[in-house]
């Protein structure tokens, strides 16, 4: 399948690729798919004053799940927390040009965002957590 | 050395020069239609097939009259299973197979399935070979056809076809092969090997694509076949249509070739595969062989790098034509069937490649395909997080992951 020259240049030089510590104050983790499915996003926000300062991602699957989840972390940063929240896969679609077969690499970053987006916001401790976004996708 | 690499020698191969040279005059000077018996065009062409049939026969040990054309392995294949279920249904019903074949065989047998015909699918260990003791236990008195095939197209693993066609023997039942990776490749010899029909392919053995055989037994016992096309009776009636005599006498060449080249070919071919193995797996950890470790076809490499994804990893190597079990190359998204059937997991068959060494590769591609390999799984296991996990000395097997 040919790969747009997006999915090209995140897959050779990715955005923010790394870690932080998941105990660090205002990181928020989400770790989304499985191994059995081809693949595992994990991806970490960094918080501060209610704004994403830092944001980190590490990968397993194919290539447009790597481009996903790189742009994903491009995205993130600078905006608010409610901000993010409001990332839809589409976006990302368009931004990438993924084909129809690669749309749930997409997803899996939607809800790579929606996880890490929740773990921040239980660690915050927040109250008005909707219950919805409490499950990790 | 000239990039981009070519090095998926299972899923085809280049026309040998000396195979196009030997086809070229049969497109315009010797262009008969070699069923024409009234003027030396047809004469010539016929002479041009032929002689490309005693080549084929000869390298299989079977007679000239035994090689049916077809388009290719698939048509082959799906002329063995329809064409003696349809001749020989009086006789019985089940069709015994393995879970590894090719998916002309499957397929085949999924659509005999839909007409009532009942197929059991063979277990394969895992190496990748069916058992011949579980063949002997499948047949029953309805049994009209066994079709194993000799070499696995993805790991390579080569089944015990001389154990089995025995059994089929003793038991009066029909045993198909489907050779289309091993002939060429390995010795084949239709009489040691018990086999009554056997499908095969030119373009996998560096001769031209839509243009196959079927071996159908003539003699102890005589196959018959219900055809699938209809027509003007060529090839002993089993398969009408006139012979592409191009196709048909590169087919002939390429197997005199094999048969001429084999033994220094599959040592050249085996000792550059082994450098490639070594390479890969002495540099990196946690690389897993796919197949039988030493009954598998001398080109044949098919490993899963542990923490990465095939497709991502073939990405990173896009330079160097390979093939993998990931789910991400197939429209279906499961990963490859073969894999599953031996027992690997889904985690590991998505991280799967295969590597086809073939007759034009050198020693300085597999050098530089090691090397490449090495550099992208590092750079994808950086980038992993399983392989970070497993770093840090968690189980992967016992996270709780949300399978989606």
């Amino acid at each position: 399948m040919a790969y747009s020259e997006k999915v090209i240049d995140h897959y050779n030089n990715p955005r923010n690729m790394g870690s932080f510590k998941k105990d660090e104050d205002g990181v928020g983790t989400g770790i989304v798919g499985a191994p059995e499915c081809g693949d595992v996003m994990k991806l970490q926000i960094k918080v501060e004053n209610e704004t994403i300062v830092d944001a980190k991602f590490k990968t397993f699957g194919c290539g447009s799940a790597i481009a996903s989840s790189s742009l994903a972390t491009e995205w993130l940063k600078g905006k608010t927390v409610d901000e993010a929240g409001q990332i839809k896969n589409t976006e990302i679609v368009q931004e990438l040009n993924l084909p129809p077969v690669k749309i749930h690499c997409s997803v899996l970053a939607e809800d790579a965002i929606k996880a890490a987006l929740n773990d921040y916001k239980k660690k915050a401790d927040t109250e008005d957590v909707p219950e919805e976004a409490a499950t990790p996708a | 050395m000239k990039l981009p690499i070519y090095m998926d020698n299972h899923s085809t191969t280049p026309c040998d020069p000396r195979v196009v040279d030997a086809m070229l005059p049969y497109f315009t000077e010797k262009f008969g239609n070699s069923a024409s018996r009234n003027h030396s065009f047809g004469w010539e062409a016929e002479e041009g097939v032929d002689q490309a049939r005693k080549h084929i026969a000869s390298l299989i040990n079977a007679d000239a009259k035994e090689i049916v054309f077809t388009s290719g392995a698939t048509e082959s294949d799906n002329l063995a299973l329809k064409g003696v279920v349809e001749m020989y249904k009086e006789k019985g019903d089940h069709v015994i197979t393995s879970s590894t074949e090719h998916r002309a065989v499957i397929d085949a047998a999924k659509s005999l399935e839909k007409k009532g015909v009942k197929v059991t699918y063979l277990p394969v260990d895992k190496d990748g070979r069916v058992d011949p003791d579980d063949v002997r236990k499948a047949i029953t008195d309805k049994t009209i056809l066994i079709s194993i095939m000799l070499a696995n197209n993805e790991i390579g693993t080569i089944h015990p076809i001389a154990e089995i066609g025995k059994i089929a023997k003793e038991k009066g039942v029909l045993f198909h092969c489907d050779a289309t990776q091993g002939v060429g490749k390995i010795p084949v010899d239709v009489q040691e090997l018990g086999v009554d029909l056997m499908a095969f392919t030119a373009h996998k053995i560096y001769g031209p694509k839509g243009i196959g055989a079927l071996y159908v037994r003539r003699k102890a016992p005589r196959v018959r076949l219900a055809p699938m096309i209809d027509g003007g009776g060529h090839e002993r009636g089993m398969r009408s249509g006139t012979l592409p005599v191009p196709l048909v006498v590169g087919f002939g060449k390429a197997i005199e070739l094999c048969a001429k080249e084999m033994p220094e070919e599959s040592v050249r071919t085996m000792a550059l595969r082994d450098r490639l193995q070594d390479g890969i797996m002495g540099a990196l950890e946690e690389v897993y062989l796919n197949g039988h470790e030493t009954d598998r076809l001398p080109g044949n490499l098919n490993v899963s790098f542990a923490y990465v994804e095939g497709e991502a990893l073939l990405m990173g190597v896009k330079e160097i034509a390979l093939s993998s079990g990931s789910a991400c190359t197939s429209a279906t998204l499961e990963p490859s069937y073969v894999l599953r059937a031996l027992g690997v997991g889904s985690d590991l068959a998505h991280s799967s490649i295969r590597f086809g060494v073939g007759r034009f590769t050198t020693p300085e591609e597999v050098e530089y395909t090691i090397d490449r390999m090495i550099k992208a799984v590092n750079h994808l296991r950086e980038m992993s997080p399983l392989y970070e996990m497993a770093k840090e000395g968690i189980d992967l097997k016992t996270v709780q992951w949300a399978v989606h």
